[in-house]
């Protein structure tokens, strides 16, 4: 059962950027794109523990604020070094002006 | 088959050997490490690995060096290289063929002057084992002094504090970290150590370090002397030149290089911490970076390069430093900035941004906790690249978004 949780009014977000998201004890980056669309992955940075939601998107990419470690948001793909491990994705929907993120 | 030998098996070596293969090299790739360990991560020597007693943080583990076919001879050093026969002379005796040769051996820390003999509470903190020895005598209540005010003194006695050691930091100069950082942020540094019990004494000047079996003992000039039971120096590093000298490249503050990170011998590249290198940005000025991000760089650009690529080096320095839960970062070179701009931005974090007289921005630097100054720090990098000439009045306002200044 897909378990969809509010993350805040979609408006909070500004196009090509970030905010974190504190749920139960998790915490999660959830992105709004140049052309409009959201999307959610884990909050950490797969190098070490640091919120990416401090950190830059540019595009599709989600650059870390500690050493610049770059994640596609859309797929969670790492980039390259220093980071080689993927962040897990979330899927995501916006409805009545909120956005929600599907936890499992 | 091509074979390429990169001497010198840290970030920028290995960053190096991984590159080739990302761009599709399949010839042979031979690391060689003077160190036992497979390449691992300097930050955290002076950070996380010294206050938790934390194994190396590899760059890699050995099973993906298997999987990418790079073969990391460790505990091994180079002794010499016949750039005439293309061989390097190893220090178990063999000799190891090589088409094209990358020099990434780094830097060590600069000795004391006048130091000799065998020295156990006088170190420097450039490897995993320094690490381990310095940690092993931080216990608390212990008293460490720490020569040299620049970032790994500074991080080292963060964490020493962290540990429960009592720390004094001796610094020559009139102000710690005067190289590269604006008065403003070291003065911040200075008072954050302070209020965590750092005694940082400025403008000192010692004479000499008597080490005897109980504690080591600074004489100043004047004639004073303090004990401690530990010193560890951080007075700067000298970059490992001497194999590339003696094989005649040209040297110039670390093994020159061109803007193709090549050596003034065509097969043999140099990247990292052992190499001057041309940079376009800044007039073509010639520099050496001692910086993480520069080791990645360089790695990636020189194994491009080694594959004929051609591609000049652009990225622009940067640095970060972590000391209790500030973070300082710097990018660009603010040495020929004639006007300064403060921005503050929440809870004490303020950025300084160093223009030119063309009113060019060519440097940021700033400080705050966590990463609070991280994405202004890299939009003003992405700033400088572009040599914006941003309207100051903007950059000081912290409700102006840095992206829209940068697209200006
Ligand atoms: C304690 C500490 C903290 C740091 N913190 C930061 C930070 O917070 N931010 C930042 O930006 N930078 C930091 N740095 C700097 C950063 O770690 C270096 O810039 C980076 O390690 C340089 O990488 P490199 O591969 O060029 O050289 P190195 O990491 O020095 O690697 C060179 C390797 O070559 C080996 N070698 C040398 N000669 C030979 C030979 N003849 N044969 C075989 N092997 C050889 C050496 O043993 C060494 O393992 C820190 C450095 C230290 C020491
Ligand atoms: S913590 Fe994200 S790149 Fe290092």
């Amino acid at each position: 059962m897909t378990n969809w949780v509010e993350v805040c009014a979609a408006d909070e977000i500004d196009e090509e950027d970030v905010i974190r998201f504190d749920h139960e004890g998790r915490t999660f980056a959830v992105y709004r794109s140049p052309d409009d669309q959201f999307f959610a992955t884990d909050g950490l940075c797969t190098h070490e523990k640091i919120h990416l939601a401090d950190g830059l998107v540019m595009d599709d990419i989600i650059e870390c604020p500690k050493h610049n470690g770059r994640f596609s948001y859309k797929t969670g793909e790492a980039k390259g070094a220093p980071v080689c491990v993927n962040l897990k994705t979330y899927a995501v929907k916006v409805e009545a002006g909120s956005v929600f993120i599907s936890l499992a | 088959m091509l074979h390429i030998v990169i001497i010198g098996a840290g970030e920028c070596g290995a960053r190096a050997a991984f590159a080739l293969r990302e761009k599709g090299f399949d010839g042979q790739i031979t690391l060689v490490g003077a160190e036992e360990h497979l390449p691992y991560e300097r930050p955290p020597l002076s950070k996380e690995a010294l206050l938790h007693g934390l194994e190396p943080k590899l760059v890699s583990d050995a099973a993906r060096y298997a999987d990418a076919g790079i073969a990391v001879l460790t505990g091994l050093s180079v002794e010499s290289i016949d750039p005439a026969g293309k061989t390097v002379q190893l220090s178990n005796g063999d000799s190891l063929p090589y088409d094209r040769l990358l020099l990434t051996m780094g830097a060590r820390p600069r000795p004391f002057p006048g130091l000799s003999g065998t020295i156990h509470r006088i170190r420097t903190l450039r490897t995993h084992d320094d690490t381990v020895a310095i940690r092993a005598g931080l216990q608390p209540g212990k008293h460490l002094a720490i020569i040299g005010g620049g970032f790994i003194g500074l991080e080292l006695a963060a964490t020493a504090r962290k540990l429960g050691a009592q720390v004094t930091l001796l610094e020559g100069l009139p102000r710690i970290l005067s190289r590269g950082v604006p008065d403003e942020i070291a003065g911040v540094v200075a008072a954050r150590h302070q209020a965590e019990g750092v005694e940082i004494l400025c403008g000192v000047k010692i004479q000499s370090l008597e080490e005897s079996r109980d504690e080591v003992k600074v004489h100043f000039e004047d004639g004073r002397t303090m004990a401690a039971d530990l010193i560890v120096v951080g007075i700067g590093a000298i970059p490992n030149v001497e194999l590339a000298r003696d094989a005649g490249l040209t040297i110039d503050n670390g093994i020159a290089v061109d803007e193709h990170l090549q050596t003034s011998v065509p097969d043999i590249f140099a990247a990292g911490d052992c190499c001057s290198f041309p940079l376009a940005h800044y007039d073509g000025r010639r520099l050496r970076l001692e910086a993480w991000r520069n080791a990645q760089d360089q790695g990636a650009l020189a194994a491009a390069n080694l594959l004929g690529a051609g591609e000049a080096m652009s990225a622009l320095p940067w640095f970060w430093s972590d000391q209790y839960d500030l973070t300082l970062q710097i990018a660009g070179l603010a040495d020929g900035a004639t006007q300064t701009i403060r921005r503050d931005t929440a809870d004490g974090a303020f950025i300084l941004f160093h223009l030119d007289a063309g009113g060019r921005l060519i440097a940021a630097s700033g400080i705050g906790t966590g990463n609070a100054i991280a994405r202004d720090i890299r939009l003003a990098e992405m700033m400088i690249a572009a040599g914006v000439r941003p309207d100051p009045v903007a950059l000081a306002a912290a409700q102006t978004k840095l992206k829209s200044l940068l697209a200006a």
